[in-house]
């Protein structure tokens, strides 16, 4: 199987400088995306997931430093281009950005109609019509009237906000375009429309996304693949059937009993004991050792490296082949009541 | 107090909550609201944001008070308590918050948190708050040695949560409103929580409001589940009663709007109109009026509250039930 790379990031490190000493926010995270698939980051709080798609998108502020040994978007390295360039040829036309509370990302003293149509013009040689022109196609593809173009975001429900920035998202039709957590904060009924939405867009035209998100329900209905974040680390990413079905890493093996489905009565839940590393200095080991049921001596001193169980499957922990042996051990409470 | 902990019954009886908005305009948050809560009974409500839940609980909690109707706690009405009844109506009930960020004093410790709610009301004498505090935090799972002495910035998301439900259960209370508590939490700490509020519950024999906008959560923890929408409570029943047979057409809607954390699952599609109105001056008729694929003609002209349906547990408030079955 050999499918079109949209994106390849190698080795990509973020480290923020702060008064307690460096925060190691991501560490040595390397992942493909391909065309017109879905991958998902999952991840709690902390775990860097934003910070991984603002080291992408050139948002970090200027305490963080970035070093990767690629970032590749197409057959162009990100990381040569100055930021002039990055921001008048990539953004927008190759890469856009859903931002988290998006809700809160439309200017209110504009129009919503004219702020998508400012941002095609400055990237286009679009007049004025041919850009309203525009704008009006991308309202209809989000599900939104195009006469609420005229309208201001405080006249906009939290979903039709929503739907403005993915609309905005659209407008140059980029290859890749990254969503930060495009549901959090609305209903569940509103979720599921735009949800369905963004479903029928990959459908209609063809695009490749990059979705983050700590719901696992959502991020399992919507991605082809899923990458796992702990810690600043990826530490598992596989098709996402493959990984319901056959989950390696002790985190993911954890989050998988602790998530409640309204399918399945009497499930059990199990927590995981304990609280995410703060990632401040050099981290040495695993940075999920402190919770893991599974740890042995080497967890704590070195960084597991990454091993690949299949094609698409990959995992960062010492103990990758004893998984049978594991899952079976996690899916009782014991195991993990014993961290306590 | 034997004789009233073990009677234990609180009925929301027609409870119609007007808010004054603008002049001639109402907010009707909480429209006829009925409900009753058993004794060692953990109820669910669930709904949208602008249904009605957090209202009902405030009201509840006797932190506002219902525009008519009548709140009815162990046969007592809760606008009749004398002042000794109603402090000790506040010590009964308790409430859990949503944000264990922002609802904890950031300049008193955690032994103080939790000791402020029997020293405010003076339950017991200073020592026995001190054995009563110790024991509470060490039933959350936090020691004394290591936490007593901290403040809320040295405690993560999941500790706050646990002081939260400590303040609120050395009040030792018979019914506790948790509202929204785990939403603000990480996936991985939240089912320890919520074990941990099972647990106490039947411990210590409290009864739970738990209103939360994920159907999921509930599904672990609620006995009987309420559905809100609008300020109408639309459907009640034994929670899973609900979620597996859900008689109303929006909790049929919300229900299969939940994702499911499993990617070889396939949802049906809600079957639903447009988007919520507000609550502002609602025409007559049933709130979901608008939005509803089977509204006929009487579901615009009355209004409607829960209905017996076949199942006597099994509630909902719908004009067309028999023909939508």
């Amino acid at each position: 199987m050999s499918r079109k790379r949209v994106l390849g990031v190698k080795n990509l490190n973020v480290r923020y400088k702060t008064q307690k000493g460096p925060v190691h926010a991501v560490n040595d995270v390397t992942f493909d995306v391909f065309e017109n698939e879905v991958f998902g980051i999952a991840g709690e709080s902390g775990c860097g997931k934003s910070t991984l798609i603002r080291a992408l998108m050139r948002l970090l502020p200027d305490s963080a430093d970035v070093f990767a040994n690629e970032i590749k978007l197409g057959e162009q390295d990100l990381r040569s281009l100055s930021d002039k360039h990055f921001r008048e040829d990539v953004l927008w036309s190759k890469m856009s950005l859903v931002p988290q509370s998006a809700m809160n990302s439309l200017n209110p003293v504009y129009r919503v109609g004219d702020q998508i149509i400012e941002a095609i013009q400055a990237h286009t040689s679009d007049n004025k019509k041919t850009a309203r022109n525009r704008a009006a196609e991308l309202f209809d593809v989000v599900g939104l009237q195009p006469d609420l173009m005229d309208n201001y975001p405080h006249e906009y429900s939290g979903g039709m906000r929503q739907r403005a920035m993915i609309a905005m998202s659209l407008a140059l039709d980029p290859g890749l375009i990254i969503m930060d957590e495009p549901t959090t904060g609305l209903d569940v009924l509103v979720q599921e429309r735009i949800l369905r939405r963004i479903r029928e867009i990959r459908k209609e035209i063809s695009s490749t996304i990059i979705l983050i998100t700590h719901d696992i329900a959502v991020i399992s209905e919507m991605s082809d693949r899923i990458g796992v974040m702990y810690g600043g680390s990826l530490m598992e990413q596989a098709p996402a059937i493959d990984l319901f079905e056959s989950p390696c890493h002790p985190y993911t093996l954890g989050l998988k009993n602790a998530f409640p489905s309204i399918r399945s009565k009497g499930q059990e839940l199990i927590s995981i004991p304990g609280s995410p590393p703060t990632l401040i200095g050099e981290g040495t080991g695993c940075p999920f050792a402190e919770r893991c049921p599974f740890k042995v001596e080497r967890c704590s001193k070195e960084f597991p490296t990454v091993e690949k169980l299949a094609e698409f499957h990959e995992v960062r922990c010492f103990r990758h082949d004893e998984t049978p042996e594991l899952r079976e051990l996690a899916s009782k409470k014991g195991t993990w009541l014993s961290l306590k | 107090m034997k004789e009233v902990s073990r009677h234990f019954e609180v009925k929301a009886g027609m409870v119609a909550k007007y808010f004054k908005g603008q002049p001639n305009r109402q907010i009707k948050a909480v429209e006829s609201v009925n409900f009753s809560l058993e004794k060692n009974e953990v109820l669910g409500i669930a709904g949208e944001s602008g249904c009605g839940k957090s209202t009902c609980c405030m009201m509840i909690a006797g932190l506002l008070q219902p525009s008519s109707g009548e709140i009815i706690y162990n046969d007592k009405g809760i606008s009749q308590l004398n002042a000794e009844e109603s402090h000790w109506y506040r010590s009964q009930v308790q409430m859990i918050f949503q944000d264990p960020y922002e609802s904890l004093n950031p300049r008193f410790s955690v032994f103080d948190t939790v000791a402020e709610g029997p020293r405010a009301l003076k339950l017991y004498p200073e020592t026995e708050i001190a054995d009563r505090t110790e024991e509470m935090l060490k039933s959350v799972g936090l020691s004394l040695e290591k936490y007593a002495d901290r403040y809320p910035h040295e405690l993560s998301g999941g500790e706050r949560q646990r002081v939260g439900i400590a303040s609120a259960l050395v009040m030792e209370p018979s019914m506790v409103i948790a509202d929204e508590p785990l939403s603000m939490l990480d996936v991985s700490i939240r089912a320890g929580i919520l074990d941990l509020l099972k647990e106490l519950a039947t411990q210590r024999n409290f009864s739970c409001i738990y209103v939360s906008h994920d159907l999921s959560i509930l599904g672990h923890i609620a006995d009987r589940l309420m559905i809100m929408y609008l300020g109408q409570a639309m459907e009640i029943g034994p929670t899973w009663d609900v979620i597996e047979n859900p008689k109303h057409p929006y909790t049929r809607a919300l229900i299969n709007a939940v994702p499911i954390p499993d990617p070889r699952v396939q949802r049906p599609i809600p079957n639903i109109k447009g988007d919520i109105s507000r609550p502002i001056d609602p025409p007559p008729g049933c709130r979901f009026q608008k939005r509803c694929p089977h509204a006929d003609q009487s579901c615009t002209e009355n209004f409607i509250t829960l209905q017996a349906t076949s199942d006597n547990q099994h509630q909902a408030a719908c004009h067309r039930l028999d023909s939508i079955q």
